[in-house]
């Protein structure tokens, strides 16, 4: 077998730089989506470093990245937790659609997008980065707080419908007619509907297939179903992405808690693959002139979202400090923006670079703003240094 | 004692009483089994004093404090709850078939319908113990279940 010696430097080389960098980032409670993003951007197309030998690989491994971020989200999902949610929280999850989708395509609009595209920016500025936000909770200690299980429900409620969005604007964007497009969402739907119902009743059976308890047999199993899956979804005409998370939401209980475990670092692994993809498909001279677009749409949207936490959580008894709080913290946007700007985004369309600066500007600014206006309550106890 | 119970997609869920001091209490139980300890003091909605946290061994450590001493009492509570149910003691003795095999052996549930939901040995409380547990001379067994099967569960264990 040959070895591609510039295959492996150049890979080396930007996951040296990536995690050099994430380790500040993470210093700072930032994400690290928006490092990913950039150093992608620099490395690309008209960037200062391009990788001749490692872009394909990091654009198979993007696919990878897409269908393994998509399978621990529905790893993370359980119908119980679902079906409670649903019944308290419709209509903050609704006011979190309408409110956010609109400046996206309002924006699109503007911009003179086609329906596509108008459907794909609402999806962007509506959806928030649950990773990034539960993440944030976590690190401001915020999960005791009266407002959080609001935030988290509208998180829940949010990636529930991607499920739904996804497969529509996988449908849209392949074009065909009317009819046809109909036809596809109906089935997508039906396929979702589905998949929920089996995980619901014979969820044990399909985590029999895949359970064992050696961790390698069980890796092999699960990634090895999930790319199938996703594979066969991606034939049907609806996305691979959506595939996946079909795959996590039919996995309940402690195995799924397991499997959960054993995926993340492979996850984060090929999701910055994915990410890096992302900044490499753009060209950075295409990003600046959008960056005032962004910028507007970020301010507009960070607003549409305070809105939205504002109203959420005073319906479930928070004070104005935390209405405040869970506003600010959705704000954030991450890695389904970019999930559905991958969908979409062809080369020549503005999509790709808005959405990549609006991403980049909203993960950078959401979480210095959630901590700017609560801070965490304590400082984590320091233990003293052994003696 | 009242406990509320809230959901929290995703991460776990949140406990939250008030002691009779009129401290208001909340835990947060994470599915990563880690706990976080807060109270909330004063009218305030938003405000949150986070008073600790806790891994799962040390959560484990602390359950085994607090539970030691009033694990007969709340199985009584329960007992006293429930009519029929009845909780009773049953001790491996040195005679027993049973000493230095496992519980599983036992077949105790399967044959009188009776749960063992813990073991003390001597200091120790081995709560909800699985099948593989192994049984010692001088362990007592907690029995929940009929009158009729604690019996039982005594006369396997008498064999």
């Amino acid at each position: 077998m040959h070895t591609s010696v510039a295959l492996l430097m150049e890979l080396g080389i930007v996951l040296a730089v990536l995690g050099a960098a994430g380790t500040i980032t993470r210093r700072f409670g930032v994400s690290p989506v928006p490092l990913y993003l950039l150093v992608g951007l620099l490395m690309g197309e008209g960037g200062i470093a391009p990788l001749p030998a490692a872009g394909e690989f990091i654009e198979v491994g993007a696919s990878i990245g897409v269908v393994l971020l998509l399978l621990s989200l529905g790893l993370e999902f359980s119908v119980e937790e679902f079906t409670v949610t649903l019944r308290r929280h419709v209509p903050s999850g609704l006011v979190d659609m309408v409110a956010n989708a609109a400046p996206g395509a309002v924006a699109g609009w503007l911009l003179g997008l086609d329906a596509t595209g108008i459907v794909a920016l609402a999806g962007v500025t509506w959806v928030s980065s649950s990773t990034i936000v539960s993440r944030l909770l976590d690190d401001l200690h915020r999960l005791a707080y009266r407002e959080t299980p609001v935030v988290l429900s509208i998180l829940l409620l949010e990636d529930f419908a991607m499920a739904v969005y996804l497969p529509i604007l996988a449908v849209l964007a392949a074009g065909g007619g009317l009819l046809h497009g109909m036809a596809s969402v109906a089935v997508a739907v039906g396929v979702l509907a589905v998949a929920l119902a089996v995980s619901h009743r014979w969820g044990h059976r399909v985590g029999r297939l895949v359970d064992d308890r050696d961790t390698e047999q069980l890796l092999l199993r699960i990634i090895g179903l999930s790319l199938i899956v996703a594979a066969a979804a991606e034939l049907a005409g609806t996305s691979a992405a959506v595939g996946a998370f079909l795959v996590g939401l039919a996995v309940t209980g402690p195995l799924a808690g397991r499997l959960r475990r054993v995926i993340a670092p492979l996850r984060d692994l090929f999701a910055a693959a994915f990410f890096l993809a992302i900044g490499l498909s753009v060209p950075p001279a295409a990003l600046v002139p959008l960056l005032p677009v962004a910028l507007a749409l970020a301010v507009v949207s960070t607003g549409t979202k305070i809105l939205t936490g504002w109203y959420a959580a005073g319906r479930h008894g928070a004070g104005p400090r935390g209405r405040l709080r869970a506003g600010t913290v959705l704000a954030v946007r991450g890695e389904f923006s970019i999930i559905i700007v991958g969908l979409v985004a062809l080369p020549g369309n503005p999509l790709g670079p808005l959405a990549t600066a609006y991403v980049l500007v909203l993960a950078i600014a959401g979480p210095l703003l959630t901590w700017w206006v609560s801070p965490p309550p304590v400082r984590r106890f320091q233990p003293e240094p052994a003696a | 004692m009242d406990v509320t119970e809230v959901l929290l997609p995703g991460v776990g869920l949140r406990y939250e009483f008030s002691t009779e001091e009129g401290q208001r209490i909340g835990v947060v139980a994470r599915r990563t089994g880690d706990f976080e300890f807060v109270s909330y003091p004063g009218d305030d909605p938003d405000e949150v004093r986070l008073l600790f946290r806790l891994g799962p061994e040390e959560a484990d450590a602390v359950t085994e404090i607090l539970g030691a001493p009033r694990i007969a009492e709340r199985f009584a509570d329960l007992t006293r709850e429930v009519p029929g149910l009845n909780a009773g003691q049953v001790e491996v003795t040195a005679g027993s078939r049973f000493a230095g095999r496992t519980l599983g052996e036992t077949r105790a549930r399967t044959r009188t319908g009776s749960s063992i939901v813990a073991i003390v040995r001597g200091e120790d409380v081995i709560a909800s113990p699985g099948p593989e547990q192994q049984l010692r001379a001088g362990d007592i067994l907690v029995v929940i279940g009929t009158q009729q099967g604690i019996t039982g569960v005594e006369h396997i264990l008498a064999s």
